[in-house]
């Protein structure tokens, strides 16, 4: 007799464990085998964009730190100098300093927990969460003495940095330098090498280069693919022409070659910090802007970095007022997402949550 | 009268202090206090005082069990653990099932309310029914079967229907996705899981859980290290641990089978599932480690014994849980269909052969294997289990590993709009 069997269609989302946020999957399924993804966006939509429409240039950073929550040292620097450009000021040399400095810290502390949540999503109790949250929460102590928050720091500001290091900074930053490769060694000698972890990852969620670059993707999904594509080595900003790193690639573009991907960047980022260490000069911390900003009118500028999910944008117009006319923002979170659906038709529930952990996505940023 | 409850010695205890001699027992020392004719209530509360005491035993066990791996995996994830109520933190448990209590218990519109109410129920019975055959020390069993292996086996299995019975009656795509899981991997390991135990019982040349121990002159898991690692693996798989935890998967299906499950029944499964990794430990311990016997004064300190032997296995289940992620369904199968059988089989050919040889030599009735044969059938069997496992990890690991490419055989659903 045959069994009548029918696709079942679930609503992954908005409140599941392993989406990350609020992002609402509508997947269809044969048995186990993923035929159809459609994701819904919109359950975290703050109106960012008009937000900023409303608040002076200085206040509009604020905004900026709740885009990616897990990473806004990048987002405070796309942004300023987005606005650094609509104005024409120049920063000072140590300010560039600091904000590569705490850009990378930063991007440490997200590669961290994009890696830590991927092995959650692997099934892995917790513990390489836990060892990668360890090394994150000494990055954010620092972030802490730098400017008084943890998560939403706000630390630069247009024109330089809100606050120079105090005195305890660098021998605290000293100290984190000391034993990073022991913390980081640690992570990588439980689960690098893990028979499980490979199985599971590897060839896994295939990206071909040619999709990654026809989807505008960006970031350590593009260089998992084989791309050395780095804003930060193709149109330097700041400091980092001065910086010596190299740019981790994939071989393949799975699941594993994201992650590692990931785990390199974080050992390049423990390079630049070191080299700011060495190279930073003493000087003002800011230009001298007044209290409020009034680019002239008509003015447009595009501020990008090399975030740690991809390319940021904050594409900026000025009409001449005391807020920007538009404030448009090109988040990697949302672009890398577009490319969900062909990573994974044809692999099964439990590769959805994996390959949906490597893409690396943040609300936040998604819905804006 | 149940001729086997006699070797109890609780059950022995109460019956004798109240019926004595009476009826058709003739064991006890003398006239207990009840009179002539009323031996039934000795029965009925001798029976009811050792089923009191396993229940109660196994549950406080799981709850200790539950305060020890909250405990470990916070130590082995660098954190503190529950360490607020009581000393230690060692009163968690007991503020957990409080909690769950005063929940309300929720039974979805749509559920098959008999089917959903039954599962904790079935789950805890199947349980703790296992653990009548286990002997915790010397003659200190409930019961001493002559098929308790197989008895062991059958009984553990219906957790699978529990299992299929929550996923259907909860009404629940997640909890019907843990089901279909839940059933397919639990029907395949149940066979490496058998056939593992055929070797032990080659050996003990009996069922009984008792004549096992006592035919370890050596622990069997020198003399079965394919049969120890086989068992150890599949129960593993039986009772959800990870890598094997893909019914309850909460990363991807919320809480599998139990995602519908709230208050007292969430307490009943969850109960069940902490009690059933101490019973798989109390397995392991007595099939494989000698179980209450011990290099001194096993007779006096039998229970200790065994509540070490049982402690190593539980450590080891927990520390499992804290360091692997979990494996994909299609990896799980192949890793009992490619790895675990061939292993069980080699564990069983290679036992049978070696059984059947001392049995011819000093010409006994198989079973009767001594302490000098159990050394030359450990000195084969620990080189032919490496051998086996490093053989049969690369022909698993190959199967299991992923293709470079994806999965064409899938069925294009037609759109609404074209069946239209």
């Amino acid at each position: 007799m045959p069994i009548r069997t029918e696709p079942v269609t679930i609503n992954i989302g908005p409140q599941h464990p392993s989406t990350h946020g609020v992002l609402r999957l509508r997947v269809t399924f044969d048995g186990e085998v993923i035929v159809d993804v459609e994701p819904i966006f919109g359950y975290l939509h703050r109106g960012s964009e008009k937000l900023a429409e409303e608040r002076n240039y200085v206040q509009v950073l604020t905004l900026t730190d709740r885009l990616d929550y897990v990473a806004s040292m990048t987002n405070n620097q796309a942004y300023c100098l987005a606005v650094e450009k609509l104005m024409g000021v120049e920063v000072p040399e140590r300010a560039q300093y600091l904000r590569v400095m705490t850009a990378e810290l930063q991007r440490m502390a997200s590669h961290l927990v994009a890696a830590g949540f991927l092995l959650q999503d692997l099934g892995a109790l917790a513990t390489p969460l836990m060892y990668c949250f360890r090394f994150r929460e000494k990055i954010l102590d620092l972030f802490e003495m730098l400017c008084g928050a943890r998560i939403t720091v706000s630390y630069m500001r247009p024109g330089g940095v809100f606050a120079d290091a105090p005195e305890d900074f660098w021998p605290a930053l000293d100290r984190l330098m000391g034993e990073a490769p022991e913390l980081l060694g640690e992570l990588e000698q439980l689960l690098m090498e893990n028979e499980i972890v490979l199985v599971r990852t590897k060839n896994v969620g295939v990206l071909p280069l040619d999709t990654a670059i026809a989807y505008s993707i960006s970031g350590p999904v593009l260089r998992a693919s084989g791309l050395p594509w780095d804003w930060r080595k193709a149109d330097p900003y700041d400091v980092y022409d001065r910086m010596q790193f190299d740019i981790p690639i994939g071989d393949r573009g799975d699941n594993y070659d994201r992650f590692r991907v990931r785990i390199e960047e974080v050992k390049q980022s423990m390079r630049i910090v070191s080299q700011c260490i060495e190279q930073m000069p003493p000087g003002p911390i800011r230009t001298e802007l007044p209290f409020v900003l009034r680019p002239p009118a008509g003015a447009e500028a595009y501020g990008r970095v090399e975030a740690p999910k991809g390319e940021l944008g904050f594409y900026m117009v000025s009409d001449g007022s005391i807020a920007p006319y538009r404030c448009k923002i090109r988040s990697p979170s949302l672009i890398n997402l577009t490319v969900l659906k062909e990573l994974l038709v044809g692999w099964k529930l439990a590769d959805m949550i994996v390959t949906l952990g490597s893409i690396d996505i943040n609300m936040g940023e998604v819905d804006r | 009268m149940v001729p086997f409850l006699q070797d109890n010695v609780i059950y022995r205890g109460v019956y004798c202090w109240l019926g004595g001699n009476e009826g058709n027992a003739q064991w006890c020392g003398g006239d207990g206090l009840l009179p002539g004719g009323y031996e039934w209530v000795a029965y009925f509360v001798a029976g009811l005082t050792i089923m009191l005491i396993l229940v109660n035993g196994a549950l406080l066990g799981a709850a200790v069990f539950v305060w020890a791996e909250r405990r470990l995996l916070a130590r082995f994830q660098a954190r503190r653990g529950p360490n607020r109520w009581g000393p230690w933190g060692i009163l968690q448990p007991i503020a957990d099932l409080v909690k769950l209590l005063i929940k309300e218990d929720i039974i979805p519109t749509a559920a098959d309310r008999i089917a959903f109410t039954l599962v904790p129920i079935i789950m805890l019975m199947s349980l703790l029914l296992s653990l009548a055959v286990l002997p915790f020390a010397r003659n200190t069993y409930l019961a001493n079967l002559n098929i308790g292996v197989l008895y062991i086996v059958a009984v553990s299995s219906m957790t699978t229907i529990a299992i299929f019975m929550a996923g259907w009656a909860s009404a629940n795509k997640f909890a019907m996705f843990g089901a279909m899981r839940g059933v397919t991997m639990l029907i395949s390991y149940e066979i490496p899981l058998i056939l593992s135990l055929v070797g032990v019982v080659l050996i003990a040349g009996s069922m009984s859980l008792v004549s096992v121990v006592e035919a370890q002159y050596l622990p069997f898991i020198l003399v079965q290290p394919l049969g120890a690692l086989v068992f150890m693996l599949g129960i593993s798989a039986e009772l959800n641990r990870t890598p094997f935890d893909i019914l309850e998967a909460e990363s991807e299906i919320v809480a599998g089978y139990h995602t519908e499950y709230s208050g007292i029944k969430f307490a009943l499964i969850q109960a069940a599932e902490m009690a059933g990794v101490l019973a798989a430990s109390g397995f392991l311990a007595t099939l494989f480690l000698g179980g209450w016997s011990g290099p001194f004064l096993s007779t006096q300190l039998g229970a200790l014994w065994f509540l070490m032997k049982l402690s190593f296995f539980v450590f080891l289940f927990i520390w499992i849980r804290a360091t692997f992620p979990r494996l994909r369904i299609d990896q799980i199968m192949a890793f009992a269909w490619k790895f675990l059988l061939p292993l069980a089989m080699i564990n069983f050919l290679a036992t049978a052969v070696q059984v059947y040889f001392f049995g011819f030599y000093h010409g006994d009735v198989p079973g009767e294997i001594t302490r000098n044969e159990q050394w030359v059938m450990a000195a084969i069997n620990v080189p032919l289990a490496v051998a086996s496992i490093v053989a049969f990890g690369h022909f698993a690991r190959e199967g299991i590993r992923v293709p470079a490419v994806r999965l064409e055989s899938i069925v294009p659903i037609p759109r609404v709009a074209e069946v239209d």
